[in-house]
């Protein structure tokens, strides 16, 4: 008789633990044949608002590390990421219906992505930042702050590439997440949350949910200790997106709007990646004796 | 209690200033009527008309929208060289008209002489001259961006607590990075913005490139909801910051917000004491307490409470409030009868809510608008004169014992606008200046402005910043 699969419950990945929907639904995952291949956790409006929760706790200990400890921290998801490479390269196959070969230059480049941004970390603060000659006798300096607590609505499309790329600069800046990844490709999300628990990022620093976006998106978008919001899942859906945004005025998050077609996420990033979830602080003091 | 100095009355001359008994809108260099119901100003000082100002309507912001969308051909392609020179120019005339913008200033917005004629209006020209600069330098603006462009048509609407001052802070950057403007000035202060028309047709600006549109609330929305704006910058209160907000979702405007605040002015126990106290009148007293990042919240270490707070009453008592154009003035005029009526009514509050009210001993003019310098003491962070911005020369006195509580209290609002730290300790300040979360920290210092440091808030005191390099980013795309 021949072995007996062991089957894998894909769960959220909530405060570094893997919790189950507390809604207890789940929903199927197809390949991109249309062939079933698991069921998800489908994420509740509740499970949301944990997330926020677990991201806040997180802010203050993931902001106060050290720019040097951030990337070195982002650099150890590539290491860790790199050597579940097979894994990966089946999850994009299977979820993105693409060929071995391309699967492959896809997770090289989610890899690389995470270690472009990884040596970010502890320089974007001297580009952008630096020291301004007011007018009188006082030292004046601008630096650059995480921004809080940041909602992504991960690329549809782009289950890994796009995920890493969206995720990475919020990070790395010192800001902690809660991603609703691609809702019909979520399988590659959950793995990268298998590879965050098993490196070095503190629980709570991404928390990732699967699941379709009615049900996260808008409590997300409107949570009132949620600072900013990247709709880029949204490319496409002007509409929802501009209700998203609506919804997003009542705190007054930093709205990153949706483009109107998922981006090419094998382009290297600007800064504006970085800079979209960061916060100028300007701190003055006289100068005297 | 300290008496007061009898000081003889030293008013500055309004001779300089020459106010035409009516004023138009300013679309395309030229002074137009306006289609909705004239207005007037009025010196809140004595409530005596200064002028009457036309309203512009929807059919008078899209005249003013199409000016600018014409001048933007020429301006945006204009060599930054010359752009810069028209910011020269201006920051010049500025110089040159300094008194008499400072007087006009006073008497439409009630603040004191000294600082209309000491901050407000030597901030306005150095802000035209600090951007003047920048005109031919947009190359090295912004990092990665080699060749940035600008954003078109920027519709901004600015506040009544620094009339001149804001519209610099609005219109200094635009015009540098070639974008033209559409701007509205503040309903209860139009008269600087209309001198400021007159300063443009002085330098020869082309037509259209600046605009001035007055009104109130509903001229506005026409400017932020016209479809034709490519950017909206506004200042004032995070309400009608959040309905613009909320009015741009799904259109490619950009947008910056300046909005409210509810700073805290953390003073620990080995302070400078008497400079702490002067830091502290200044963050709170200063403009009336008009300011978006007034220190609103006093947080004393308590083995200093109560020592400081008696140096503070003392210094309190020796403030001069009356007429702004005199020029030992401290405190003027509140600018409106309907400000005037909210921080009344949120003092009220606070005495009902069980703070207790202090206030010197001090004659208020029978005629204008008038608030007495006035602290809370026993006040919870629950307190609504602990939460809401007052916008008024109204302090809120908060303690703490440990620094890490001072953090706690300090940034346990939804504002982070601005926040202040007094204590002699170096390794202090900047453990302080990290964890406050406001875009500005003054330490040992507060309320310094100028145009070179970027200013904006953190949460709902809004986004982007004004001033410096980073103020450019707002207006290049």
């Amino acid at each position: 008789m021949s072995r007996i699969d062991v089957r894998k419950t894909h769960k959220l990945f909530i405060g570094g633990a893997f919790p189950r929907s507390e809604s207890g639904h789940s929903y199927p995952v197809h390949d991109a044949k249309g062939a079933f291949v698991a069921n998800a956790a489908l994420a509740s409006r509740k499970d949301a608002r944990d997330a926020v929760a677990a991201a806040r706790k997180a802010f203050g200990g993931w902001a106060g590390r050290t720019a040097y400890n951030r990337g070195q921290v982002v650099y150890r998801i590539a290491e860790v990421m790199e050597d579940r490479k097979p894994q990966f390269v089946d999850a994009v196959t299977m979820s993105e219906g693409v060929g071995k070969a391309v699967a492959g230059r896809t997770v090289d480049a989610a890899i690389d992505r995470l270690v472009w941004y990884a040596g970010w970390a502890d320089k974007y603060a001297q580009v952008v930042g630096g020291g301004n000659p007011v007018s009188g006798p006082f030292f004046n300096l601008s630096s650059p702050e995480p921004t809080g607590v940041v909602a992504v609505l991960a690329p549809q499309g782009s289950s890994l590439l796009g995920l890493v790329s969206v995720v990475a600069p919020v990070i790395v800046t010192g800001n902690t997440c809660v991603v609703a990844a691609s809702a019909d490709r979520p399988l590659p999300a959950v793995t990268v949350a298998e590879v965050l628990a098993t490196s070095d990022v503190p629980g709570g620093v991404v928390n990732i949910l699967t699941g379709s976006l009615d049900r996260t998106a808008p409590t997300l978008a409107s949570h009132m200790d949620v600072n900013a919001v990247d709709l880029v899942g949204l490319a496409g859906d002007p509409q929802t997106a501009a209700a998203l945004e609506e919804a997003a005025a009542d705190n007054l998050k930093r709205v990153r709007r949706a483009p109107a077609a998922e981006p090419d996420w094998t382009q290297e990033p600007g800064l504006d990646s970085l800079t979209a979830f960061t916060e100028t602080k300007t701190v003055w003091h006289p100068i005297g004796i | 209690m300290t008496a007061k100095f009898d000081y003889a009355p030293a008013p500055e001359s309004r001779d300089i200033l020459d106010l035409a008994p009516s004023y138009g809108l300013f679309i395309n260099g030229e002074f137009t009527d306006g289609s909705g119901t004239a207005f007037k100003t009025v010196n809140p000082a004595t409530e005596e008309v200064l002028a009457e100002v036309a309203e512009a309507n929807a059919a008078d912001v899209d005249a003013a929208v199409k000016a600018a969308r014409k001048a933007f051909r020429t301006w945006s392609r204009m060599p930054g060289t010359e752009r810069a020179k028209y910011l020269f120019r201006i920051a010049r005339i500025i110089q040159e008209r300094s008194r008499e913008l400072a007087v006009c200033e006073s008497l439409d917005n009630g603040k004191p002489i000294k600082e209309s004629r000491d901050v407000d209006v030597p901030i306005v020209a150095a802000h035209f001259f600090y951007h003047a600069g920048w005109a031919d330098k947009l190359a090295y603006a912004v990092p990665g961006r080699p060749d940035p462009q600008p954003l078109g048509v920027a519709g901004q609407v600015i506040p009544w607590n620094f009339p001149l001052l804001m519209l610099a802070w609005k219109v200094a950057p635009a015009l540098a990075c070639g974008n033209t403007v559409v701007l509205k000035p503040a309903e209860t202060t139009p008269l600087t913005a209309l001198l400021f028309a007159e300063i443009c047709q002085q330098a020869d600006l082309p037509p259209g490139v600046v605009n001035i549109v007055t009104g109130a609330g509903t001229t506005g929305q026409a400017v932020v909801a016209h479809p034709d704006v490519d950017k909206v910058a506004f200042t004032g209160s995070t309400d009608v910051g959040k309905m613009i907000a909320r009015a741009v979702a799904g259109t490619d405007k950009r947008v910056t917000l300046e909005l409210g605040g509810k700073a805290a002015n953390v003073v620990f126990d080995d302070a400078p004491l008497d400079q702490a106290v002067e830091g502290v009148v200044n963050g709170i007293f200063f403009n009336q307490g008009h300011v978006c990042c007034a220190g609103s919240r006093l947080l004393l270490q308590e083995s200093v409470a109560e020592e400081f707070l008696a140096r503070l009453k003392r210094r309190m008592g020796t403030l001069r409030v009356g007429d702004p154009l005199d020029k030992n003035t401290d405190i003027g005029a509140i600018n409106s009868a309907e400000q005037l009526a909210r921080i009344t009514d949120l003092a009220a509050t606070g005495e009902a809510e069980g703070a207790g009210r202090w206030s010197p001993e001090c004659d208020l003019p029978s005629q204008g608008f008038w608030f007495p310098p006035t602290l809370f003491t026993n006040v919870s962070q629950a307190h609504r004169i602990a939460r809401e911005e007052i916008f008024g020369p109204v302090l809120s006195v908060l303690t703490f014992r440990t620094p890490a509580e001072a953090v706690e209290k300090a940034n346990n609002t939804p504002y982070g606008l601005s926040a202040g730290v007094w204590t002699d300790k170096g390794s202090r300040i900047l453990w302080m200046a990290e964890r406050l979360r406001a875009g500005v920290v003054w330490a040992n210092t507060f309320n310094k402005f100028d145009p070179a440091s970027p200013f904006g808030g953190y949460r709902e005191s809004g986004y982007g910043r004004e001033g410096g390099r980073h103020g450019l980013e707002g207006y290049l795309k």
